[in-house]
Order: structure tokens, then C-alpha cells, then sequence
């Protein structure tokens, strides 16, 4: 009997001890999953809670409409120019900054550059990621002043004869923001890139010269190919970040002239700050985050598959 | 080995330990005699104690305003003071920024824990009145026997007063004398046309430079409110009737926007109009760009130190041709009111009233370098410039107005107006009228 409760002791022991050694990562995970918990999963289950009220905040008697939100915003004209100008912003910024992320990152893994030099240019070329949205907005909002240096440049150089009104006129804004966001944001694919691209071993290169390949063979043979895991990631990482760009948009046109520039990121802003609709901007956000989310879901698919 | 092991463990539960109590501290803020916080409105929400505190007879009002921080160090709180010597009731001081206090008076609101004593804009009243955040000052007033007309102005929704302005930023029209003069013109304008003849001067003799300028950046639309409807209500004019949105078959209001198209159309607005902010406007000014200009009386202290060297003074707004009545002056205000969910209503009363009273009001007003919201009061601008005391003589011979006060959604109301004349000026509407019509039926959405 003593020896059958010793083991009994023994045994609980022994689980106790398992218990404690399997918990021991969650309790080093606690911290982050507490403020996870706090700033990310709360609020988000707040918000899509939200969007199925007639209003919600400045309403102390909230009314359950169902989809009634959903509905609303589906039929919104302004809503699908807001989606119409998103698309373009983040498909051109998008493709643009991979093109330029590849052309900087070869430039800086060149073999005819000395090691110092490259040093340094890739602090330069690097500089435009290291601005936070509102130095990057006030800087361009000098530069694309009308009376700024762009057009005094242009002027200059025969290329306009009058100033042209970049941030102000329905015909260039959107363009505008898109080349100020493509400045900004090329640098995150240039510094991955250059990473992918030290990788690649040089002897496939050799092998290829030996075959007779030229250079362009080279890059569509090789170099695409063995950065196609790094491009994918990267795409995809870029299209959720911009596609909620707001900053950018806000200090720079507040989505004018008109709605030029509108795009979801601030027809939210505006429905629950200025009209104080918060529960239809808690129903755009529930969109933006679903289509969010599926990209992420395919982002992380495509992980799992290079792991 | 063993004293080592403990060691680890016990480093490691002090980490853990201390990595939970600073997301306790992130959480919190502090609110101690005078306090700024992060501007995070959920951590204001929680932070913002539920209202007033009294213990063994002391009271304790909270007091949510961005005054303390556009005022001089100390300022706010050694008026405060004043008021605690007087009552024994203590003020407690929560400064943020402008841009934060909205967010976190609507946050407050929401959740109930709004300070008791908060400073407004007067475009925010509508919104919080209507959420029931704000308490009806006309019956505290009555409550008090106290005498609102020393007041010169008051917000009121539905009929009941919500809001007092402490203290008014004018909106005059600044003039540079040396593009004036470079155009050969002596005398400032005092009609539309006399304005319209005179940016057209200094266009034509002044190379990049403009004659007037006005923000119509949607991101801030406060340009529709402070730079178009400035001309409207120095002429006598109004956009409401009885409260709501009078646009059409106003003559007023379709004489201002053929005279804005008509100033558009000469080429004499400084370029850029569309995502100008006042800011950028203000530069524009203060870099010799723009001859005229409307603008807070607030900025001539960063305009003179920016430019110690620009001839400007400043002119009663041009009236339309043919008007002699009295001129409105477009004012911004440093607003106050009472939280609903404030348990100590008639001292937080007394508070206003102590900040109201001429000689309080007075001092703030000179602080601030603002004009006083008691009509009694008598502030010694004695050490103030001599161009803040000729825009207060300007001022005294205007009535204070801003129709956007009060009104319910008013930045929407006014970003609908900017889009509209934007497409109006752009030629994409065919006329005044359409236009109006248009923002007539937009604003009635917000009044329903």
C-alpha cells in the first residue's frame, strides 16, 4: 500500500515536472501574446463586432442591422472609386518596386564596383526606407510645390514651360503619390534582393557562360528563377503594406483634388472621423482586412512550401 | 551548479516579470497636476480617471484642454490656481495637443470617463451634444443665476448652450505693403472689384507671385470655412436660415462663388489651391508669394519671427460692392464645457464662470494672444504688437461669426463644399446654382 502510493507520488510527480518543462515556452511567449491579445486580437474582433451595428461610439443604444453595412458600402460609388484608385496605386507601386529593387540590387552586387563603394552606395540608396511617412510627405510636398524645385528643374530644362500643379490637379495627383510611395518604398526590395542575390551560387553564372549565355540569358535564366521564393514573399508583403497605406495619402492630398487620390485607407479615415459613421468604417476596414487576409494566407502557404 | 540553475530562473521570472509591468505602465498614463499623455485615445479612455475625485469635502475637476500646450509654461496652471485659492476647488490638468484632445474627448465620451471640464472646437459641439457627452450649460447658468450677456458669444444646439468661447482667434485679412506698392497701388481695397483689380495689379508687375490664396486641401477644408466664407460674412451674408442650410436662392452666398470663380479664373490664386494646407498658405505669405491673405491672427508672431523683414499689415476684409452694413470677422475659438457624466456639474459651472469673469478672461485672452469671449473684459494688449492691436481695433468693429460652429458633421459640411466649388472652378459643374443645389441637398443628409 505505501509502495503503490509512493509510485502514485512518483508518477504525479514525474507529470508535474512534464507539465512544467512543456509550459515553459509559453510562459516565455506570454508577454507577446498578452499584448497581442490586448492591442491586436480584441480590437480586431471589436471592429468586425462593429460593422454589424447601425452605429457604434457616439450610439449608446447600438442596433443590430446584420449586413445592412456591408450592403451600403458595396453600392457606394465613392466606395468603388476608393477601391479603383487603391488598385492602380498599389499595382503600379508594386511593380515598380520590384523593378527598381532588382536594378539597385544588381547595381550594388556588382563585381566592377570596388566593396567600399558599394558600402556606400547602399547607404544611399537605402535612405528613402529610413524616413518615416510625414518627413517623406513634407519633404515631397516641397519638392512638388509648384513653385518647388521639380518644376523649377523642368522649367529650366525646356521640359514644361508652365508649372505644373503635381500634387493639386486631378490629372497628375494620383500619379504623384504613386511615384512618391514607389521612392519610398523600393529600398525593402533592393536590401532583400541583394540579399537573395549573394546567394546565388556563381558557378551556375559560369556554367551559363560556358554554355555561350549573354547577359539578359544570365538574368532570365538564373538570377529570376533562383530570386522567384524571395520575389513571390516580397510581392505579396508589399501588397498588403500599401494596400492600408494611409500616411502618405493623408499629409500629402487627403485624398483630393476631390477624390483623386481617395483611396480605402482614407474613405475609412473619413467615414469615422469626419462623418463619425463608425460602424460602415468598421465594415471597409472588415473588407480591406479580408482581402488582407487572404494574401496573407497565401503568403504564408507559399512559406510553408519553401520550408 | 545548482545556485546557478536558480539563478537562471530567477533572472529569467524577473524578465518576465518586468516585461508584464511595462505593458501595465504602456497602459496607463499619468495624470498628475499637469500631465501630457501619448495621444493614444484608448490608453486616455482608461487613463482619463472617471471624472472628478473628492475625498473629505475636496473636489477635485479634471480639466481635458490643449490650451496648457500653446500657452506659456505655467500659464494655464497658475490661472488655475487662482480659481483654488478663491474655492478651495482643486483643477487638475490634462494638456494634449489639439489633434489628440478631440480623440480623446470622443474616446472619453464613448466610455463614459470624459474629465469634467473640457476644452471644444466649435465644430464639435453638434456631435457630442447630440451623443449626450455634453452637458446643457443654459441650465447650469440658470441653476447659478449667472448673467451670459457679458458673454459674446455661445454655441447652442436645439436652443441650449453647450459651448462659451473663452477666448477668439480672429480671421483679418493680412496685406503685403511692398507688392502693394510694386504694383503701384496706394490704398488697400475695400470692394470685390477694388480686390479683384488689385491682385490682377500685382500679378502683372510680379513674376511668380499670386494676389490671393486660399487652402482647399480636403484633408483640412478649414479654407471654406476661414478664407471663402470670410467674404460672405464680412458682407452681411449667411449660408444657414434658422439653423439649417440655406445655400439656394441665397443672392449672398451665389455672389461669393461667382467672386472666388471669378479670382480663380483671372489666374491672380496662388497655385496649388487644391492640396494647399493653411500652413502652405501661411508660407506662401510669409515668403513674399501672396499679397493678400486671411488668416488667424494667432500666426503673426511666426510670421514676423520668419520674416522680420515683410511689410504686412492688415485690412478689414473687402466688402461686396455696393455693402455699407457692419462686416462679420470669421473667428476660431478656444471653446469650454461641461461633461454629462461629471458629478460635480455646478462647481465645474463655477469654473467657467471664473474663466469667464473680465479680469480671468482678460489674461487669458493677452496670453494667448487671442481677443476676449467676455464682452466686459478689458485685456492690456499694452506689450502686445502694434499689429495685434490694429486687428483688434479692426475686430471691435466687426461682429464675430462662424456659422460652422454648432453645426452637426462640420468638417464634412465643409469637405463638401471644398469638392463642390472644386468642380465648379474646374468648369465640370455648369453653374453657381447647380453647385449649391447640389451641396444644399448634401448638407440637408446631415441635418436629418
Amino acid at each position: 500500500m505505501a509502495k503503490e502510493k509512493e509510485m502514485t507520488q512518483v508518477g504525479d510527480s514525474k507529470l508535474l515536472a512534464s507539465v512544467k518543462k512543456k509550459s515553459v515556452p509559453y510562459l516565455y511567449l506570454l508577454p507577446t501574446i498578452v499584448l497581442m491579445l490586448l492591442l491586436l486580437i480584441i480590437p480586431i474582433c471589436m471592429v468586425i463586432r462593429y460593422s454589424f451595428f447601425d452605429n457604434v461610439i457616439i450610439n449608446k443604444n447600438p442596433v443590430f442591422i446584420g449586413l445592412k453595412n456591408y450592403t451600403k458600402l458595396l453600392t457606394d460609388s465613392s466606395f468603388f472609386v476608393a477601391v479603383r484608385n487603391t488598385l492602380f496605386f498599389v499595382c503600379v507601386s508594386v511593380i515598380a518596386h520590384m523593378i527598381l529593387g532588382i536594378m539597385y540590387a544588381m547595381l550594388l552586387n556588382t563585381k566592377y564596383v570596388g566593396t567600399k563603394t558599394k558600402a556606400l552606395f547602399r547607404v544611399i540608396y537605402a535612405l528613402p526606407w529610413m524616413f518615416t511617412a510625414s518627413v517623406i510627405a513634407i519633404l515631397w510636398k516641397m519638392m512638388m510645390n509648384p513653385n518647388g524645385i521639380i518644376n523649377y528643374l523642368l522649367q529650366a530644362s525646356n521640359v514644361i514651360s508652365t508649372n505644373i500643379e503635381w500634387l493639386g490637379s486631378r490629372n497628375f495627383a494620383l500619379i504623384s503619390v504613386t511615384l512618391i510611395n514607389i521612392w519610398a518604398g523600393y529600398p525593402f526590395y533592393m536590401v532583400s534582393i541583394l540579399a537573395g542575390l549573394q546567394g546565388i551560387s556563381p558557378d551556375l553564372y559560369e556554367a551559363a557562360e560556358i554554355d555561350g549565355a549573354n547577359a539578359v540569358r544570365k538574368f532570365f535564366g538564373i538570377t529570376i528563377p533562383q530570386l522567384k521564393p524571395i520575389l513571390i514573399s516580397l510581392l505579396m508583403l508589399d501588397f498588403v503594406w500599401t494596400i492600408q497605406q494611409f500616411a502618405l495619402i493623408w499629409m500629402t492630398t487627403g485624398g483630393g483634388p476631390i477624390n483623386a487620390t481617395e483611396m480605402v485607407s482614407t474613405f475609412i479615415y473619413k467615414l469615422g472621423f469626419s462623418k463619425y459613421q463608425y460602424a460602415q468604417a468598421s465594415a471597409a476596414a472588415v473588407i480591406l482586412l479580408i482581402v488582407c487576409s487572404i494574401i496573407a494566407v497565401f503568403y504564408v502557404r507559399h512559406q510553408k512550401e519553401r520550408d | 551548479m545548482r545556485f546557478k540553475n536558480v539563478l537562471r530562473k530567477s533572472l529569467a521570472s524577473l524578465l518576465a516579470t518586468g516585461m508584464i509591468v511595462s505593458l501595465i505602465g504602456c497602459g496607463s498614463s499619468s495624470s498628475s497636476e499637469e500631465s501630457t499623455s501619448s495621444g493614444q485615445s484608448s490608453a486616455a479612455a482608461v487613463s482619463s480617471s472617471a471624472g472628478s475625485s473628492s475625498s473629505s469635502g475636496d473636489i477635485t475637476l479634471e480639466f481635458q484642454q490643449w490650451w496648457g500646450v500653446e500657452l506659456p509654461d505655467g500659464a494655464l496652471k497658475e490661472i488655475c490656481d487662482g480659481f483654488t485659492q478663491q474655492t478651495g476647488i482643486k483643477i487638475e490638468l490634462l494638456s494634449n495637443p489639439y489633434a489628440d484632445t478631440k480623440t480623446q474627448i470622443a474616446a472619453g465620451a464613448a466610455a463614459g470617463t470624459m474629465a469634467d471640464v473640457v476644452g471644444l472646437d466649435g465644430s464639435w459641439v453638434y456631435d457630442f451634444a447630440k451623443q449626450g457627452s455634453i452637458a446643457n450649460l443654459t441650465e447650469l447658468m440658470k441653476a447659478d443665476g449667472y448673467d451670459d450677456s457679458q458673454l459674446s458669444d455661445q454655441i447652442r444646439v436645439d436652443g441650449n448652450t453647450y459651448m462659451i468661447p473663452v477666448v477668439n482667434f480672429a480671421y483679418p485679412m493680412y496685406v503685403n505693403m511692398d507688392l502693394l506698392k510694386s504694383a503701384g497701388i496706394s490704398e488697400v481695397p475695400k470692394t470685390w472689384s477694388e480686390f479683384t483689380e488689385a491682385c490682377k495689379k500685382v500679378v502683372a508687375a510680379n513674376k511668380g507671385v499670386a494676389g490671393w490664396a486660399i487652402p482647399l486641401s480636403t484633408e483640412s477644408p478649414s479654407g471654406i470655412q476661414n478664407n471663402f466664407m470670410s467674404w460672405l460674412w464680412a458682407s452681411g451674408g449667411s449660408m444657414l436660415k434658422d439653423g439649417k442650410p440655406a445655400l439656394t436662392d441665397n443672392a449672398d452666398l451665389t455672389a461669393t462663388v461667382d467672386f472666388v470663380k471669378g479670382l480663380f479664373d483671372a489666374k491672380v490664386v496662388a497655385s496649388g489651391a487644391y492640396s494647399m494646407k493653411e500652413a502652405d498658405m501661411v508660407e506662401e505669405f510669409t515668403n513674399g508669394r501672396v499679397a493678400f491673405m486671411t488668416d488667424s491672427l494667432a500666426h503673426l508672431t511666426t510670421i514676423k519671427k520668419e520674416a522680420p523683414n515683410l511689410n504686412f499689415e492688415f485690412m478689414r476684409i473687402p466688402v461686396k460692392d455696393g455693402y455699407s452694413g457692419k462686416s462679420g470677422m470669421d473667428v476660431a475659438n478656444w471653446g469650454i464645457g461641461i461633461a454629462s457624466n461629471c458629478e460635480h456639474k455646478a462647481e465645474a459651472m463655477k469654473f467657467i464662470e471664473y474663466l469667464m469673469s473680465p479680469e480671468v478672461n482678460a489674461k487669458l485672452a493677452v496670453l494667448a494672444n487671442a481677443f476676449p469671449g467676455n464682452s466686459k473684459a478689458d485685456p492690456d494688449y499694452s506689450s502686445a504688437d502694434p499689429l495685434f492691436v490694429k486687428a483688434y481695433e479692426i475686430f471691435k468693429e466687426c461682429y464675430a461669426i462662424n456659422e460652422f460652429t454648432g453645426l452637426p458633421t462640420s468638417e464634412e459640411l465643409m469637405r463638401q463644399f471644398d469638392e463642390q466649388l472644386q468642380l465648379y472652378i474646374d468648369g465640370d459643374t455648369k453653374s453657381t446654382a447647380d453647385m449649391l443645389s447640389t451641396i444644399q441637398n448634401k448638407w440637408l443628409e446631415a441635418f436629418k
